[in-house]
């Protein structure tokens, strides 16, 4: 049963992370069981930091580039260390118009980040509630 | 430099999955543990590295920048291995890569970073890294990394 519940977690998931994800997954053991979900966790306190110094910094008037560059690679460091491809893809888009001085291109794009930031975050909840039926599941049976 | 723990460390060839970790030398008979200090801003990754190491049964320290690191190596702290930011405040990869090298550190030290560019890479590498790895640090680039401490030593 719990190859079937397997199955759903990874089709929850798809799209959204790739294996960098399955590499957490595979430092989760006995000792640490809760490793993925802990990181996971720090990730979204960390970024969710990151999101709001960088709403602040777009709304300076000129644009510090250089900046929001620095907040972006921050960021970037714990989005791809998570496998967050969408997340990562929106990053690289993002750094991409500051380099040009692309002021609309980076508030755009900031949205867009926004937006599969919140999407992940859902995704991930339901992937550990998922996770954790299945753990009951297990020892019940 | 101290001595270095035995092949046991990467006995066991294939890579830990799940719950098959892979048996750290504190599990064997061995002269001491392997250490390694890892220098790294970011939370996240601190926290990866970190599992990362001590699933091998690595004693793990963490610093949060480069003068951490070298602050560290003043008061007679010694590691097998470094890992290595590149870029982090106060004091980034080059520059205290630079300083350990110049106080006599002999320690492997691995540049781990996100930038990819020749340039990049040529400059850090310049500063006195032993070897250079792309994030994401894997369990793979690890276990081949440490192949090559336990080989040379």
């Amino acid at each position: 049963m719990c190859v079937q519940w397997g199955k759903s977690k990874i089709g929850l998931l798809q799209g959204f992370l790739d294996e960098q994800f399955i590499q957490l997954e595979e430092l989760q053991d006995d000792a640490n069981p809760n490793f993925v979900e802990e990181v996971v966790t720090l990730f979204y306190r960390d970024s969710t930091r990151l999101l709001l110094n960088i709403d602040q910094a777009l709304e300076k008037s000129p644009l510090d580039f250089s900046k929001l560059d620095n907040y972006m690679h921050q960021f970037k460091g714990s989005s791809s260390s998570i496998g967050a491809t969408k997340v990562n893809n929106e990053c690289t888009h993002f750094r991409e118009y500051c380099n040009a001085g692309n002021a609309e291109g980076c508030m755009s794009t900031f949205q867009q980040m926004k937006k599969e930031h919140a999407t992940l975050r859902k995704k991930l909840e339901a992937y550990f509630q998922v996770s954790s039926i299945c753990l009951v599941t297990f020892f019940s049976s | 430099m101290k001595s270095i723990a035995n092949e046991d460390l990467i006995g066991s060839k294939s890579m830990p999955h799940g719950n098959d970790v892979c048996q750290g030398p504190s599990s064997h008979s061995l002269n001491k543990k392997v250490t390694a200090l890892v220098v790294e801003d970011n939370v996240v990754n601190q926290m990866i590295h970190k599992r990362l190491l001590s699933n091998l049964g690595i004693e793990t320290q963490v610093v949060e920048n480069g003068k951490e690191a070298v602050d560290l190596h003043h008061s007679g702290a010694v590691f097998d291995l470094i890992l290595m930011d590149m870029e982090m405040p106060i004091m980034n990869g080059p520059e205290a890569t630079r300083v350990l090298r110049a106080m006599g550190v002999r320690s492997k030290i691995v540049g781990v970073t996100a930038y990819s560019g020749d340039y990049e890479k040529r400059v850090f590498m310049d500063a006195g890294l032993d070897d250079y790895y792309e994030k994401p640090l894997t369990m793979a680039k690890l276990v081949s990394l440490l192949q090559e401490l336990v080989d040379n030593n």
